[in-house]
């Protein structure tokens, strides 16, 4: 899609922070996150385990693991509303209808012991009221869009008799239902073969194009986010540290954490040498510096770095990063 | 490359599966073809990359040369000698030179022992030496896949992912094998954890000339880590090459599909995309002729009728597909 076919912004995430209170202490997994999504749009969230990018879905969601999980900071304006605001039971009218989900395993997200016409049912009986005949019709319908051939015989049967890739369709068909604004898609190919994946995202291209909806695609594959994304956000220790359109994030990496991050990707052509890595852990969540969250990894790190946490420089066109010793544009 | 019998020969291996129903008096329905007339070799020191989606046959093939299944027809060759015959200590010696490293170093590893235990396992079973002698190999062999000897004394819970799949490694490495299958070994790690443990093998096959047999599916990893790639689909080799020659030359429609599905993933590249149908059919019924003809975009008539054979097209580089005869 191109930039002028995209229109306002529908998703609008300031300065989230989510931590987890345990009693050892506290664990600052989303510390200070902002980011906007537009109608149309597609935004990669991308990073490695433990860096918040999963709690980050759930804090939008408003649907965080029991045991000490708190949203204490921040505004999630969903077309200018802050839904952080809104009660429990709001909150269930707004999932499905204008913020959805997809997560990683289909296995997990659809119920073992109903069929597959059940639970699109309820899924639409969620929004309408009608008879059964014609929330059927309408769930064979959801599930033809989703590219599932025979849905009339499909929708009587149960999870175990669908092929991984089916379900996650399945799973897409009931996500997309309510026809929501904001679809959260949490790494939702990781568990398919590669030629189902492409089928998996040309699909999600497909209903972008019809609804318009916009996508926060999470994921930890840099091939993946060039296929689907238009924007990318690079998440690391419970921050943002670089944001950008997909080209220039990777071509012209600005963060010496993207920079490293994508270089230790082996890739399809090109040389065939030593990979580059990068040494040393991510900083504990419970115990972060004051400064740069990847000064103690960092190539470039100099005293100011441990000091201050960098301010976000703007490096080119809707392109930013957190960083001391970038050179702004 | 040395000319030669290979280390490791698999010569025309199948291993069907009896699917049956009942439990007295089972009824055999039909047979899963899970491997289907599979040949090739490995040469000491050498790489081969095993490549496929699920339930192309790549892991029941590791299986039989880790000799924990048997073939139905054919034989797989150490050395020369067919390794489904041995018995005693002689297969407790081949168990000793074939090792293993699975996906997962959650599972593979014990919980409650101290992973200097589980390293020092096949030295204690093979008896290797004293106590004295087996923890200082333990040590030794710590350092060798960058860990700290000190660190024989703790419990897998305490590593990280990455430290986990090298103590996996250490353990694998313990008893000096010729080969060792590496079943998925990275695919569990994070980016740049995955760069360091593929950088660490490669210096392990370059100090104690090891062979390893890379089952994976992802094919940047194969293309940075093999000499040689062998594709599969549906318990059939598709297509087998040297490894640059593959990347170089793509020839069969199913190996052209897996590589759109990752190559367009970089920006930037407006390459020709195979975009496969529907999905892999079940291996219980599998596709008269070539079994990729259902979802071949590229399809001829007689592609149903009759299987194609293995044909080389260029030095090294076979490929089973009639748009090549």
């Amino acid at each position: 899609m191109k930039p002028d076919m995209r229109g306002e912004t529908v998703l609008e995430v300031r300065d989230l922070h989510t931590h987890f209170f345990l009693r050892r202490g506290v664990v600052k997994a989303v510390d200070g996150v902002s980011f906007s999504l537009r109608r149309g749009e597609v935004l990669g969230l991308v990073g490695e385990s433990g860096c918040g990018k999963s709690l980050t879905a759930l804090s939008l969601m408003r649907l965080l693991p029991k045991g000490g999980a708190q949203t204490i900071k921040g505004e999630v304006l969903l077309n200018g509303e802050n839904i952080l605001e809104r009660t429990p039971a709001e909150m269930r009218e707004i999932r499905g209808r204008r913020i959805s989900m997809v997560l990683q395993d289909p296995q997990t997200s659809l119920n073992p012991v109903f069929s597959i016409g059940d639970q699109l049912r309820e899924a639409i009986e969620r929004r309408k009221r009608a008879p059964n005949t014609e929330i059927m019709k309408e769930a064979v319908e959801a599930l033809r869009r989703v590219d599932i051939a025979a849905p009339e015989q499909r929708i009587g049967q149960y999870p175990h008799q669908l092929s991984g890739g089916m379900k996650q369709r399945v799973v897409g068909a009931i996500a997309i239902s309510g026809e929501p604004g904001v679809l959260i898609a949490d790494e939702p190919t990781t568990a398919l073969d590669v030629t189902i994946q492409l089928q998996y995202l040309k699909l999600l291209k497909r209903l972008q194009a019809e609804t318009g909806m916009a996508i926060l695609f999470i994921t930890h594959d840099f091939g993946v986010v060039g296929r689907m994304c238009d924007r990318v956000a690079v998440m690391y220790a419970g921050r943002i540290v670089e944001c950008g359109p997909v080209r220039q994030i990777f071509e012209a990496p600005q963060h010496p954490y993207t920079r490293a991050l994508i270089a230790s990707v082996p890739k399809m052509t090109g040389p065939i040498g030593r990979l580059t890595t990068i040494e040393g852990q991510p900083p504990s969540l419970m115990d972060l510096p004051v400064g740069c969250r990847f000064a103690s990894r960092c190539p470039l790190v100099e005293q100011r770095c441990l000091d201050a946490y960098p301010a976000e420089v703007r490096v080119g066109d809707a392109h930013t990063a957190d960083c001391w010793k970038v050179t702004p544009a | 490359m040395s000319e030669g019998q290979p280390l490791l020969r698999v010569e025309g291996v199948r291993k069907h599966f009896a699917f049956t129903k009942g439990v007295l008096f089972a009824k055999t329905l039909g047979h899963v073809k899970a491997v289907d007339d599979v040949s090739f070799d490995i040469r000491a020191g050498e790489t081969l990359g095993l490549v496929g989606e699920s339930g192309c046959g790549k892991t029941t093939t590791s299986r039989m040369i880790l000799n924990l299944e048997e073939p139905t027809e054919g034989r797989i060759l150490l050395e020369g000698e067919p390794i489904h015959a041995l018995k005693g200590e002689a297969l407790k010696a081949y168990r000793a030179k074939v090792q293993a490293v699975f996906q997962d170093p959650w599972s593979s590893l014990n919980p409650r022992m101290k992973v200097g235990r589980t390293i020092a396992e096949s030295l204690i079973v093979n008896a290797w030496g004293d106590k004295a002698r087996i923890d200082e190999r333990v040590r030794e062999l710590l350092v060798q896949v960058g860990l700290r000897p000190e660190q024989a004394q703790q419990y897998p819970h305490e590593f990280s992912g990455g430290q986990r799949q090298r103590v996996a490694l250490a353990a694998a490495l313990a008893s000096q094998p010729k080969l060792i299958v590496l079943d998925e070994p990275v695919s569990a790690l994070d980016v740049s954890i995955r760069a360091q443990m593929m950088n660490l093998l490669k210096d392990i096959q370059a100090q104690d000339d090891v062979a390893y047999l890379l089952v994976a599916h992802d094919l940047a990893t194969v293309r940075h880590m093999a000499d040689h790639t062998v594709v599969m689909y549906l318990g059939k080799i598709v297509e087998k090459a040297p490894t640059a020659s593959l990347f170089d030359d793509v020839r069969h429609p199913y190996t052209k599909a897996l590589f759109s599905a990752v190559l367009v993933a970089w920006p930037g590249r407006g390459e020709e995309e195979v975009e496969l149908k529907g999905e892999v059919p079940s291996p219980l019924n599998p596709p008269s002729g070539c079994r990729f003809h259902t979802r071949c975009p590229y399809v001829m008539p007689h592609c149903s009728q009759e299987e194609p054979a293995l044909r080389e097209v260029s030095p090294g580089h076979f490929v089973a597909c009639y748009l090549f005869e």
